[in-house]
């Protein structure tokens, strides 16, 4: 699976670690970690994290597309 | 075929992010004839900002950033290989593998490269760096991870400063230099730049502002360390050479298109621009290699190495290039992020030329405030480090062109004008 996030878009509202915390990350006050390559298998917490984001900063590419 | 023809062929030259989000907009458009993507890496295309950030710390693996992508498999792929030269008269491309791929309609997104170090001879050494491609980031994580004894960071631009901080996330003693007299100074001026190298110097980086590298001391094709232009000998054994990046414009040499190193020139439509000044509709650019007037700077051209710029633009020229009709001028705000180290600097708009700056909220001894950049009585750019939710209301007053100093005040601070200062820029 491919993940990009728009981190002129982020705000550290950190929905997206509630989410799916083993792929989304704050590091200090507002710097995103993430991981671009999450496990195929984990579609639906990668999704639920796109969908939390109040801002829509990130872009999801299925495993078979 | 006439320009205003329906075009069958289009090519996109230029495999990175621009490239590929014009590609998809070309698609969105509706265009469903062939589509060519011609890259000079072997790598479908990937996201760069991880690389100087979480692929140096080895959090995120060189080759894991390949970009989400809508494209389908209804696109030709030409990876590894390289536009050599552009025939606009025939409207074919030459490229590097000697075959010809002919357009109706070109888009050009052939990015940067990083500036090379001033001496071609030191750049080879083995233990000298720079970050451009993931196989870049892929060989300086190596290194790094060999815990090495110092790292030499050459230029204190937004690179070079991720790359120290990266560094003392790793514990590893950095040393960034830079003729500058403080870290970020030729983008955000002395002033601000100043209150992030104190963030960097706290952090342990060690801070060698205002010195210059003559050159690079050596033995056994490996460097041993940076000899200053006053005479002192900083060791080393790794060196990242970060002086920013070259538009990749040499291909266009001969067409008669209006390029040299600082990008090829566009009309405010986002069509290139021949020699003469006029546009050639069959073909747009986008991303760090096209500059063009921006209305809100004057119609001053730029060419703007931002992610968000890339996409933006990317997609206003593929849509331009199948014929949608859209808003004249292209006029989106420039905008970019750095991550440096946990720190987040963030920025709306272009500081050239400003002849003010104002911290209106936040505080720098907290490390964390938003500074906003003031021309003749007009905002013009912002910049917030670890304050994103705040820049947002910032960018508002840059893309208008509100009044400088601004009228009103943030909420963390009482009703009174900020302090006017000298932005600070050489």
């Amino acid at each position: 699976m491919r993940v990009s996030v728009d981190l002129n878009l982020c705000q550290a509202y950190a929905q997206c670690c509630y989410a799916a915390p083993r792929y989304f990350r704050i590091d200090g006050r507002e710097a995103l970690f993430y991981d671009p390559s999450p496990a195929a298998a984990d579609r639906v917490e990668i999704e639920r994290a796109r969908l939390a984001c109040p801002v829509q900063a990130i872009r999801v590419q299925d495993p078979e597309a | 075929m006439p320009a205003d023809a329906r075009p069958e062929r289009i090519v996109v030259v230029g495999a990175g992010l621009a490239g590929l989000r014009g590609a998809e907009a070309i698609r969105a458009a509706g265009f469903r004839g062939s589509l060519t993507i011609v890259g000079n890496e072997p790598h479908r295309p990937y996201d760069r900002p991880p690389l100087s950030k979480h692929v140096l710390t080895g959090q995120v693996a060189a080759d894991a950033s390949q970009l989400p992508s809508s494209l389908g498999d209804d696109v030709t792929w030409r990876l590894s290989i390289g536009a050599e030269t552009l025939d606009r008269e025939a409207r074919r491309l030459r490229l590097s593998n000697g075959e010809t791929l002919p357009y109706d309609r070109l888009l050009i997104a052939t990015g940067t490269r990083a500036r090379p170090w001033i001496h071609a001879d030191e750049a080879k050494l083995r233990n000298v760096f720079s970050i451009r491609s993931r196989d870049d980031a892929a060989s300086l994580r190596a290194t790094l991870a060999a815990k090495p004894k110092r790292v030499l960071v050459i230029g204190a631009g937004f690179i070079g400063c991720e790359v120290a901080a990266v560094c003392r996330e790793l514990d590893l003693p950095v040393c960034l230099i830079d003729s500058s007299p403080s870290p970020l100074a030729r983008a955000l001026g002395h002033t601000i730049g100043a209150y992030i190298g104190e963030i960097h110097r706290g952090r342990g980086v060690d801070l060698r502002m205002g010195s210059e590298v003559a050159h690079l001391e050596h033995a056994d094709g490996r460097a041993t360390g940076a000899r200053l232009k006053d005479g002192e000998v900083l060791s080393a054994d790794v060196v990242v050479v970060a002086l920013g990046a070259v538009r990749n414009t040499e291909w266009m040499t001969g067409s008669g298109l209006s390029a040299d190193s600082g990008g090829v020139d566009c009309d405010d439509h986002g069509h290139v621009l021949d020699e003469s000044g006029q546009p050639d509709r069959s073909i747009a650019a986008a991303g760090d290699v096209a500059r063009f007037p921006h209305p809100l700077y004057g119609g001053r051209r730029v060419a703007l190495e931002h992610w968000g710029h890339a996409v933006a633009q990317a997609e206003h020229a593929g849509r331009l290039l199948v014929g949608e009709d859209l808003p004249v001028p292209y006029a989106a705000l420039p905008n970019f992020w750095s991550i440096q180290g946990d720190m987040v600097v963030k920025s709306a708009g272009l500081t050239d030329g400003a002849d003010a700056v104002a911290i209106v909220q936040g505080d720098p001894a907290d490390r964390r405030f938003v500074a906003l950049y003031g021309r003749a009585g007009r905002c013009i750019a912002a910049v917030a480090v670890d304050s994103a939710r705040w820049l947002p209301a910032y960018a508002d007053k840059v893309a208008s062109g509100a009044p400088f100093p601004p009228i009103d005040t943030a909420t963390d601070r009482p009703l009174r004008e900020p302090e006017i200062r000298d932005p600070g820029f050489a």
